[in-house]
């Protein structure tokens, strides 16, 4: 993702700001820069927020908006920039004399990278911005609306294998056609993120054979669920607690590393995705494992902004081997396919306003204490507030395809092994000791008891949800057994007893006979769809 | 007893283990019950056999009596009920096995401890008897508890009474200190059998099972008569200990072990803690939760019937308002035809949606749904993302967002489908009405979220009529 901003746009007059408050799309003042922070289409639902926006002239040109579309949104389009808005938005994080543009008190919504660039967190914070970084959001299911990472991301992926598929110059998928057979491109990729699994898609909606690697064991089955083939480093590894990959042991690292060199020699192409929060990327592909590739095969390299994957990458540049290889290290994927990249953008923006505009009035209400909107605010009245406070999620990483996480479950309490193993003896005493004392009739039924209770456990233990009220209208059945109960006491006793053990007897039948039946049909009902096994 | 009747029982609890192992699986489940009902008839004429030595004339007359009008009302009923109404039926029965606990209790006591039998065969004496005396007591209490808890959720699934947890101060101080009168009781019982005494402890347990039942809010349900299931089961071996009956103690602990079972799996699906629920009346300290306001898109029938005609998958997630609403079969006919044009259609069941674990299924089931479109939250909520259309029907609080996302909500961490995730939800709903558990629902305020107001099984019926003009069969 490119976030290098370089000149600046000359000073826009300030304007007196009256509530509601209002919204500055600025055009993005790198070259590169083909997105737009918000789009017309996003610009609407922000003044639906109660927000009014104004939009300097041809900020969305490069991504395909012109100044009529944002104008038709409800969007006054103003002349020179607007950085003097009380809320700015941006892609790219403002150069040094941007900030100093900023009002005092306004707030900053841009990509701020907070982790490679704690000066210019400082220079926000010194110029009293509140400063809120769209690429700093906590990877909690909550927050997966406002993620740029992973909607950036997932574009990222996709075109990282249609930059592959371009500079491949062959067909992805096999063919066997009158002129002979072509055997389908093989893609290895290399770290199962979003951007993994978007190129995974991809890849193998082109019709290629895909394998991906990931020391995340538990991604295996969204690769699977994409099509592609997971290959396991069989090494143990420590689960990820905060939804990113970890720094990987040196084990791992080894057996990787074998695996690298045999898909070298036998892949195609090659997507690499690999990133570690706050630390160069690693380095995954050597220089020789590029050199036993076959000439003509392609590299991605998509962590080529934080240093690349691959020995021979150059950052926003394809390299082309010695044997051939292409080495594509563009960081300006998402760019690649601006109006689209933008509108997710922006709706990401839509989403963090709706956040810190609970009343859809037009103020901004910053709530420190959510964890969300803490994770993202880096400064705020003059100070910074980069790193937040660690957020744990479950294993699995935000907005992916195949397995979004799930709402954390309620910390169980754990006991440590010696308070089980204790709670276990006393259990196991108590039960002695009962047993033991009690005379040789109870200790028989006792032990009956106990087993049943086992038994009972373990026979329901993997009943089918369907079927739990049948299971249920049968043990209701059963526990009408007590009419055996009753049947002994009916004729044995006087009249009272007689009439009470009668009324038993009678209760029960209703239930055995009547949950049997209803069971009987419940189960009637239950049926499979024809023709499937 | 003779050795031939304790082949008997053996024969029989071995039917049984094999019937709740068989009514674990689809393929198996048919042959379970029948496995069961053999089950019961061995032990049925093995003790008839031996009543029949030594009961009088009367006492075989009164017992035939009993059994056949109890078969009748059985049968009778079990043909009549509505699927819908499975959850008041089956709390309705477990009452009947509690009741029957207590008098067999009662009777027990007046055999041995009260002296209405001469007969020697049932003279105890020292320790033996002080454990009758103990057992006595305990069987009483827990059917009395199992009575009267199970006859308050039969009255609150039927909404015969308001569905609304009672709260009445220091509640759990009101359990505890039944717990502690009944402890209190049964020694006292133990070293002094008095009649008054088993009274007052059938007096207290009554109101025990009163209480708990009565401080549980109507959605948490599912839980409460799975949880009945398991005390008519204990009640059932504790009746068995009493009268020293091998069949009764081992089917009294597999239905309550079963239960307990299936009542801790609804837990987790709930993330409650399970001794919370055995307590009574979980869920009912709601904390502060996030006000949820915002505007609702509302949609008509034929709008639906669109979304629905340019689907590529569609799910639909049924809950307590489509049993209400007895909207099964509509929406199995909506169902067929989506599938007839090549639509994707699956539904996600949440496990406690409905008032009895399993509840949806039963009624999809009696609607003619394949078994095997019909999935498991957790078999579901990883595609609901990829799923262009969402029918909420009659659902709420299974579907709410502010479980996953909002910490201070009382639902908070509860596993939930995530239907917000899909492109297009539609709520199927009456009016803007809290769910049980009191909680708002930020779903409905979604920009993915449209309404769709009134009665579910007409909605579904309009949509039905909507899309046959849009797309004639054929």
């Amino acid at each position: 993702m490119s976030d290098s901003p370089e000149a600046a746009e000359p000073a826009a007059t300030p304007s007196p700001t009256a509530p509601p408050l209002r919204i500055g799309v600025v055009a993005e003042s790198t070259k590169a820069e083909t997105r737009v922070a918000l789009t017309p289409e996003t610009v609407r639902k922000v003044i639906d927020l109660g927000y009014t926006v104004t939009v300097e002239t041809g900020a969305g040109v490069r991504a395909g908006f012109d100044d009529a579309a944002y104008a038709a949104a409800g969007a006054e389009v103003a002349e020179g920039p607007v950085w003097d808005a009380d809320v700015v938005v941006t892609i790219d994080a403002p150069a040094a004399d941007e900030i100093e543009r900023l009002r005092p008190g306004a707030t900053l919504v841009s990509m701020l990278a907070p982790r490679f660039e704690p000066e210019r967190v400082e220079a926000l914070a010194v110029r009293g911005v509140t400063a809120l970084a769209m690429d700093a959001v906590p990877r909690i299911s909550r927050a997966q609306s406002l993620d740029v990472l992973s909607s950036m991301a997932n574009i990222a992926g996709y075109r990282a294998v249609i930059e592959a598929a371009h500079a491949f110059g062959r067909f992805f998928t096999g063919q066997v056609t009158a002129a002979g057979k072509v055997p389908p491109a093989k893609v290895l990729v290399a770290g199962v993120g979003v951007a993994g699994l978007a190129a995974i898609a991809a890849a193998n909606s082109l019709g290629a054979v895909v394998r991906a690697t990931d020391p995340r064991a538990e991604v295996a089955e969204q690769v699977k669920s994409l099509g592609g083939e997971y290959l396991a480093v069989e090494v143990e590894q420590e689960a990820s607690t905060d939804g990113y990959a970890k720094a990987t042991s040196e084990d791992y690292d080894r057996r990787a590393a074998e695996i690298y060199s045999e898909q070298a020699a036998d892949v195609d192409i090659i997507i690499t995705t690999a990133l570690i929060p706050g630390r160069p990327a690693p380095k995954l592909i050597t220089a020789e494992q590029v050199a036993s590739m076959r000439p003509g095969s392609v590299i991605v390299d998509m962590a080529a902004a934080q240093g690349g994957n691959v020995e021979g990458t150059v950052a926003g540049e394809a390299v082309v081997t010695d044997n051939g290889v292409t080495i594509i290290g563009y960081t300006d994927l998402p760019g690649r396919l601006p109006a689209q990249a933008s509108q997710l953008y922006g709706t990401n923006v839509v989403n963090l306003l709706k956040l810190l505009t609970p009343g859809k009035d037009g103020r901004l209400v910053l709530d420190l204490d959510d964890v969300v909107v803490r994770g993202l605010t880096v400064a705020h009245a003059g100070e910074t507030l980069w790193p937040p406070p660690p957020v744990s999620v479950s294993a699995t990483p935000a907005v992916q395809p195949a397995a979004a996480p799930q709402a954390e479950p309620r910390p169980e309490k754990k006991r440590s092994p010696w308070a089980r193993a204790a709670v276990g003896i006393v259990g196991a005493l108590a039960l002695f000791g009962v047993t033991a004392f009690a005379p040789a009739e109870l200790a028989g039924h006792l032990t009956v008891f106990v087993l049943a209770i086992v038994i009972g456990f373990y026979v329901i233990g993997n009943v089918h949800h369907a079927l739990h009220t049948p299971l249920m209208s049968v043990t209701n059945a059963i526990s009408g057994i007590i009419v055996v109960g009753a049947i002994l006491q009916i004729g044995a006793g006087s009249a009272l007893v007689t009439a009470l053990a009668a009324v038993a007897v009678l209760l029960a039948a209703i239930n055995i006979v009547g949950g049997f039946a209803v069971t009987r049909r419940m189960l009637s009902m239950f049926s499979r769809s024809p023709g499937r096994s | 007893m003779q050795t031939w009747t304790t082949a008997a029982y053996l024969i029989a609890a071995l039917l049984f283990v094999v019937s709740l192992a068989g009514l674990s699986k689809h393929e198996t489940s048919r042959s379970g019950v029948v496995f069961g009902i053999a089950g019961m008839a061995i032990a049925l004429v093995a003790t008839a056999v031996v009543a029949l030595g030594s009961a009088s004339g009367l006492g075989i007359a009164l017992l035939l009596v009993a059994l056949v009008i109890g078969a009748a009302i059985g049968l009778w009923r079990a043909r009549v009920v509505e699927m819908t109404g499975m959850p008041e039926l089956i709390a309705l029965m477990h009452s009947f096995v509690g009741l029957a606990a207590v008098l067999v209790g009662w009777n027990g006591f007046l055999e041995v401890e009260g002296g209405e039998v001469e007969g020697d065969h049932l003279q105890l004496a020292g320790s033996l008897l002080g454990i009758h005396h103990a057992e006595v007591a305990i069987g009483v209490f827990i059917g009395a508890v199992t009575f009267t808890g199970s006859i308050i959720a039969y009255l609150k699934l039927s909404a015969k009474i308001a569905s609304a947890p009672l709260m009445l101060p220091g509640k759990n101080g009101l359990n505890l200190g039944a717990l502690v009168v009944f402890a209190g009781l049964t020694v006292w019982f133990v070293i002094a059998p008095q009649v008054w005494i088993l009274a007052v402890l059938t007096v207290v347990a009554l109101l025990l099972g009163l209480h708990l039942v009565a401080s549980i809010g109507g959605g948490d349900m599912p839980v409460v008569v799975s949880m009945l299931n398991s005390y008519s089961g204990w009640a059932a071996a504790a009746s068995g200990f009493l009268l020293g009956n091998d069949l009764l103690i081992i089917t009294g602990a597999l239905v309550g072990s079963s239960g307990a079972y299936l009542s801790y799996i609804m837990c987790k699906a709930m993330n409650r803690s399970f001794i919370s629920v055995i307590a009574g009346g979980f869920g009912a300290t709601a904390s502060a939760a996030a006000a949820v306001e915002g505007e609702h898109r509302e949609i008509d029938a034929a709008g639906v019937a669109e979304m629905l005609a340019d689907a590529r998958s569609v799910v639909i997630t049924p809950g307590y308002g489509m049993a209400v609403a007895q909207a099964q079969y509509p929406v199995a006919d909506l169902t067929r035809r989506l599938r007839e044009q090549g639509v994707e259609v699956r539904f996600g069941v949440h496990p406690v949606a409905g008032r009895l674990p399993g509840h949806m299924n039963v009624l999809l089931a009696e609607a003619q749904v394949p078994y095997d479109i019909v999935l498991e939250m957790d078999e579901i909520n990883d595609d609901l993302a990829d799923t262009d259309v969402v029918l909420v029907i009659g659902a709420n609080d299974t579907v709410n967002p502010a479980a996953a996302e909002d910490p201070g909500s009382p639902i908070a961490g509860m596993p939930v489908l995530r239907v917000w995730e899909a492109a297009n939800v539609v709520v199927f709903k009456r009016s803007m009405a809290t769910g049980y558990a009191g909680v708002q629902n930020p779903l409905f305020f979604r920009e993915n979220t449209q309404m769709l107001f009134g009665d579910a099984k007409e909605r579904v019926e309009d949509i039905l009529a909507a899309l046959k003009t849009l797309t004639p069969a054929g």
